[in-house]
């Protein structure tokens, strides 16, 4: 089981990303559940979304609590949340920021884990040129399809055409393709550094 | 055919195969996706013949479902929680009347303090009211109980209340395989009412009974649902016959065999719960598993004969009978064969309140060691209540509970369990 948790602000699709990853894991014949965390939604409250990618049938229902992969639409919550919580030492982490780790104040924390495995990703500024609207979650959900392979850009952009209307559709489809080349080209001067 | 969808989608779906007549519809959440998805259909036409009504409650609701059954239509709706507890003098109304009207509760916790989180308070508030109470483990099981509880309703002439488990269920994304229009017709015949307002041939519904005939009249709605017990495995086997799979019945039972150990509840945790018997019996413990997926009528002799060969057992639910303890436990201590000192009541996820395998494994540990309550409250944090029980012994105007303790807690929603 892979598990990915997702952490954002209401109204930046947080729930709508961990569904589409859903959606692309089944397109790809895996078992997936996705769930919110269940609050009364308000614009600007921490949200939380989960999703769980098998090849069997999924019956746990509680929180991820040790994510494997966890993507971060919001960089003021790393001082709110505790985002980071259980994280698996081989985990993946995707944060919607042009900063980097460095300048975001995480170099200690990220010394934990596997630094290849640590991406930030304009995803917002992704999202303004492609959609014209601050809505980083299809970039990010492009960003972890490179970053993880779990998944193929093919099926998020399949998932995104299943749940959108055309043209906002294809905006966000050539948003996530934009951070998905984002993060293979951070992947391959890591490899080649 | 597969799909990957939401909870209330599925249901949705599933509720416009069963060709509905009449839906009426007053929003609250985590029901109202449902209802959403149904009007969405009902005005692109694509769920005709059937009448959309918005009212102005959940009392208008069920008022509206009645008048609509009485008059020959097949009715639905849908609610949660207060909802649920505004219309219940029509519940008890629509079982005292016999009308089939089928209904999802998604179950919601119960104010105050206002929560809009999962338990299962409110539709056990509703256990004696007559109703036919299923309860969904999976979205898979919520659509499929629905086509069941429409050829049930009918077939007894009795409302169906199907619960699943609000936002757990209802908003989440899982695969389910939605059954097409000639499976669900080939199961569900169209409705042919018992009793029916027809102006070619009047009849009254809804006669005042006094003591003369009342005790008949309740024996008889007690009647029909024992008739149930004996409906509902026979409805699932037709089902599985038509469908391919396994839903709804009675009870499931799951590592049942040589289980000294034995975990009884309802709903989605039984998910959860199964994963953790998994790891269990994987270290070699005897512990197994009983879904109830019919609550009302209390399948007595089925939950008997799986708890037979049990040592223990421990009831995991999410609802609490305020100074008594367990709701559900107290139904199985009755058809327990062994002692009710051997049924450990264990309350857990009260107003959404993540149940983990961790939380249970520690639990259920306990329990084999002989070392747990009759009646645990799973993962309560006693430092908080000592600290306002104090402050009431120490201060007459100790102000409100519920403020006080959110004060201790500081900033919500930076917890992720």
């Amino acid at each position: 089981m892979f598990q990915i948790r997702i952490h954002g602000r209401g109204g930046q699709g947080v729930v709508t990303a961990a569904e589409l990853l859903s959606v692309a894991g089944f397109r790809e014949g895996r078992h997936a559940q996705a769930f919110p965390s269940f609050g009364s939604e308000r614009t600007g409250a921490p949200v939380v979304a989960f999703c769980r990618l098998d090849t069997k049938p999924i019956r746990l229902r509680e929180p991820i609590l040790a994510p494997d992969a966890l993507i971060i639409q919001d960089p003021t919550l790393l001082h709110q949340v505790d985002v980071f919580g259980g994280l698996t030492k081989d985990g993946y982490i995707l944060i919607n920021t042009s900063r980097t780790f460095e300048e975001l104040g995480l170099e200690e924390f990220a010394s934990g884990f596997r630094p290849e495995r640590l991406y930030t990703v304009p995803a917002t500024e992704f999202a303004l040129k492609h959609f014209g609207r601050p809505l980083p979650n299809a970039a990010l959900l492009g960003g972890f399809a490179a970053a993880t392979q779990q998944i193929s850009l093919e099926s998020v952009s399949a998932a995104i055409r299943e749940k959108f209307p055309t043209k906002v559709a294809e905006a966000n489809i050539a948003a996530a393709a934009e951070a998905f080349a984002y993060v293979t080209q951070q992947t391959q001067e890591a490899a080649s550094a | 055919m597969l799909k990957q969808i939401e909870g209330s989608a599925a249901v949705a779906e599933s509720v416009a195969l069963c060709r509905p007549q009449v839906i009426c519809a007053y929003p609250i959440s985590p029901q109202t996706h449902i209802v959403e998805g149904l009007g969405k259909l009902v005005a692109a036409g694509q769920l005709k013949p059937c009448e959309f009504i918005n009212v102005e409650s959940e009392f208008a609701a069920m008022s509206v479902a009645i008048g609509a059954s009485a008059a020959g239509a097949r009715a639905y709706t849908a609610t949660a929680s207060q909802g649920l507890l505004f219309m219940a003098e029509a519940v008890f109304n629509a079982a005292g009347l016999g009308l089939p009207i089928v209904m999802t509760v998604a179950n919601r916790a119960i104010g105050a303090p206002i929560n809009i989180w999962n338990d299962h308070t409110d539709a056990l508030s509703q256990r004696d009211c007559g109703w036919i109470q299923l309860f969904a483990e999976d979205n898979q099981e919520a659509l499929d109980l629905h086509i069941q509880a429409f050829r049930l309703a009918e077939e007894l002439s009795l409302p169906v209340m199907v619960c699943m488990d609000g936002f757990i269920l209802t908003h989440a994304y899982e695969r389910v395989d939605m059954p097409t229009q000639e499976q669900v017709d080939a199961y569900l015949p169209p409705y042919e009412p018992r009793q029916v307002l027809d102006p070619a041939n009047p009849v009254s519904i809804g006669a005042m009974v006094g003591p003369e005939a009342f005790m008949e009249v309740r024996y008889l709605a007690h009647a029909k649902q024992r008739q149930a017990l004996e409906l509902i495995p026979a409805w699932a086997g037709e089902f599985k016959r038509i469908f391919g799979r396994e839903s709804g019945g009675l009870t499931h039972t799951y590592r049942l065999e040589d289980a000294e150990t034995v975990v009884v509840a309802l709903g989605s945790v039984l998910g959860t719960i199964k994963d953790t018997v998994d790891e269990m019996r994987a270290g070699g413990v005897k512990i197994g598993v009983l879904g109830i997926s019919c609550f009302r009528p209390w399948p007595t002799v089925a939950v008997r004969a799986a708890l037979a060969q049990a040592k223990r057992v421990v009831v995991l639910e999410k609802s609490l009978a305020v100074g008594v303890g367990g709701i559900v436990s107290n139904n199985v201590s009755a058809a327990y064969p062994g002692s009710p000192d051997n049924v450990h009541t264990v309350i857990a996820g009260l107003g959404g309140r993540a149940i983990t395998r961790g939380s249970l494994q520690k639990v259920f540990d306990q329990a084999i060691a002989g070392k747990l309550d009759p009646v645990t409250f799973l993962d309560l944090d006693y430092s908080i209540v000592d600290r306002v029980l104090k402050r009431e012994r120490e201060q007459r105007r100790s102000g409100p509970i519920a403020e006080a303790i959110l004060r201790e807690l500081g900033v919500v929603a930076a917890k992720i369990g």
